[in-house]
């Protein structure tokens, strides 16, 4: 293992950033505007050593980071897998980033990891779960973490929270902040029917701690309605800066993250999206 | 009507089972093709996570069959772990019992390669000992010495021309295999692996060291093995290319 990267980043600074790609490593070192911080899937940097560890200690000396997690299945009915908390410390120790976020989902069943973070029903049942399962990701990890809200496809017969009170919960009951991803409540709005901005005016938005924006799919369901999916391939729709921007009015500017994963674009692409976040902060900010 | 995980579980493994009764649309009717697309991101997020893992098999085999393998693969071996780095560690035993690749009994061994590429990119950074010891080492002393190799090593070993077609499927111009035995050292001199075919006798000497024995032992075991056994010319190999990390005397581990 390497030396630990330098502690130098206590918070993200309330601009953009964006989910880091190796391809853009010398790009980024180059001239990264406007781009100010860096975010990545912590499941990716859980190799011993190599290049993936090497760029993360090279670009920690300049920015800050978020680690955000997706193989923790928080809201997995199994137990969280010792290992995988014990990987996600030791990352975390090493790197010492400014954030660490995870997902209000489940991807791990018994001894099987899906690859997906899949939908769990609102009950009290599901809540108390989640919150026993955060409150040891805080010990264990030794920080406090923020919990994004899901895209979903189909809901639950059985759930009796609304996703924002159940979400509201979590976070008065575990002290773990919120993490407000602005494509998934458009899609998710869309995929149920329901208002995407009376979602965010239910939002318990003084908990939130980051943002993020994103690319999405459209489809439709078996009538014909259309059925949005979360692929972080494209760049984002106006519909969803227009949601941003009404979003940040709201609670002031935030350390927003522009999401690329799939067919991800050079980097002058992914930081013209950067830029457009970067033009609405500005904006909040005067 | 609830739901827990397995049933989700076992329905989105299994396209034949029914979608489980309780998920629903925004107007309570069953959720269909909502729930396929959770069904269709875990069978294509993992067949592109094996496609990227095992590139030279994709090529072998093509899109079509490949994509079909997977599709068996994933759900005979799901992940047991959230480190998509290393998924698709059974696919060597998998195709030795695939029927519709029984005719390529080549494949195992160049999965086997890939394997070992893609550990030795991820493998902990050890610095190697400087070349030098090795030559000022006087004979009967190296003769006794034991090595240790550096995590990021490994030797795959063939009955099949792997490096030959390993190469044929990743380099441009590069020459037809030949139907030969071949051993394959996989090595890390910085951040990029490096694939060497090893000389005859190669492979049995670094696999007998890998097991304990001494310099000298292994030495003896190759050269009684084959004839031609040039050392010399691996000693550059392994050394050129950061792979030994240690040097013990003795009995000494």
């Amino acid at each position: 293992m390497l030396d630990a990267a330098r502690h130098m980043f206590d918070s993200l600074p309330n601009r953009p950033g964006v989910g880091y790609k190796p391809q853009h490593f010398s790009d980024i070192l180059a001239d990264p505007t406007p781009v100010e911080w860096l975010e990545i899937h912590a499941e990716n940097y859980m190799g011993d050593g190599g290049r993936p560890l090497a760029q993360l200690r090279a670009l920690a000396e300049r920015f800050a980071f978020s680690v955000h997690g997706v193989g923790l299945s928080i809201g997995g009915e199994s137990p969280l897998n010792p290992e995988h908390l014990a990987r996600l410390k030791h990352l975390v120790n090493w790197l010492n980033p400014a954030r660490f976020s995870e997902h209000l989902a489940w991807s791990t069943h018994e001894t099987h990891f899906l690859n997906d973070l899949l939908p769990m029903p609102y009950t009290q049942a599901t809540l108390d779960r989640v919150v026993e399962h955060i409150d040891q990701v805080q010990e264990i990890v030794g920080r406090r973490m923020l919990l994004e809200n899901p895209s979903s496809y189909l809901a639950f017969a059985e759930s009796t929270f609304e996703e924002v009170d159940f979400l509201a919960e979590i976070a008065k009951r575990t002290g773990c902040g919120l993490l407000l991803d602005v494509n998934n409540v458009f899609v998710s709005a869309t995929n149920q029917k329901t208002d995407p901005r009376a979602y965010i005016d239910a939002f318990a938005l003084k908990h939130v701690g980051e943002i993020h924006l994103g690319g999405h799919d459209e489809d439709e369901d078996d009538t014909g309605a259309p059925l949005l999916i979360d692929s972080h391939g494209k760049e984002v729709i106006d519909p969803v800066w227009a949601l941003y921007e009404y979003t940040i009015e709201k609670t002031g500017p935030l350390p927003t993250l522009i999401e690329w994963d799939n067919d991800v674009p050079d980097w002058p692409e992914l930081a013209a999206e950067a830029a457009r976040a970067a033009k609405i902060l500005d904006k909040v900010t005067v | 009507m609830s739901v827990d995980q397995t049933q989700f579980t076992d329905a989105l493994l299994n396209p034949k089972l029914s979608v489980p009764k309780g998920l629903v649309d925004p107007e309570g009717r069953p959720a269909g093709k909502r729930f396929s697309v959770y069904r269709n991101n875990v069978a294509v997020s993992l067949t592109e996570v094996l496609i990227g893992a095992f590139p030279v098999i994709y090529r072998l085999v093509g899109d079509d069959f490949f994509r079909a393998m997977a599709g068996v693969y994933l759900r005979k071996h799901p992940p047991t772990s959230a480190l998509m780095m290393f998924y698709g560690d059974e696919m060597p035993g998998f195709l030795e019992e695939f029927e519709p690749a029984e005719n390529l009994g080549y494949l195992p061994d160049v999965a086997r390669l890939e394997i070992a590429l893609r550990q030795s990119y991820h493998g902990e950074d050890v610095p190697p000992i400087q070349p030098d010891i090795l030559q000022t080492l006087p004979v009967d002393r190296l003769m006794r010495a034991k090595l240790l190799f550096a995590p990021t090593v490994r030797l795959v070993r063939s009955r099949w021309p792997i490096h030959g077609i390993w190469l044929a499927n990743t380099q441009p111009d590069a020459p037809k295999p030949e139907m030969k035995a071949e051993n394959v050292l996989v090595t890390r001199p910085e951040f990029d692996p490096l694939v060497t075919l090893l000389v005859p006798g190669a492979g049995l000497f670094i696999d007998s060291l890998t097991k304990g024995k001494t310099f000298g032992e292994a030495y003896d075991l190759a050269a009684e093995k084959v004839e031609s056994f040039d050392l010399s010319a691996l000693l550059g190999v392994l050394l050129s290319s950061a792979a030994i990390t240690k040097i013990t005397e003795g009995d000494s581990q």
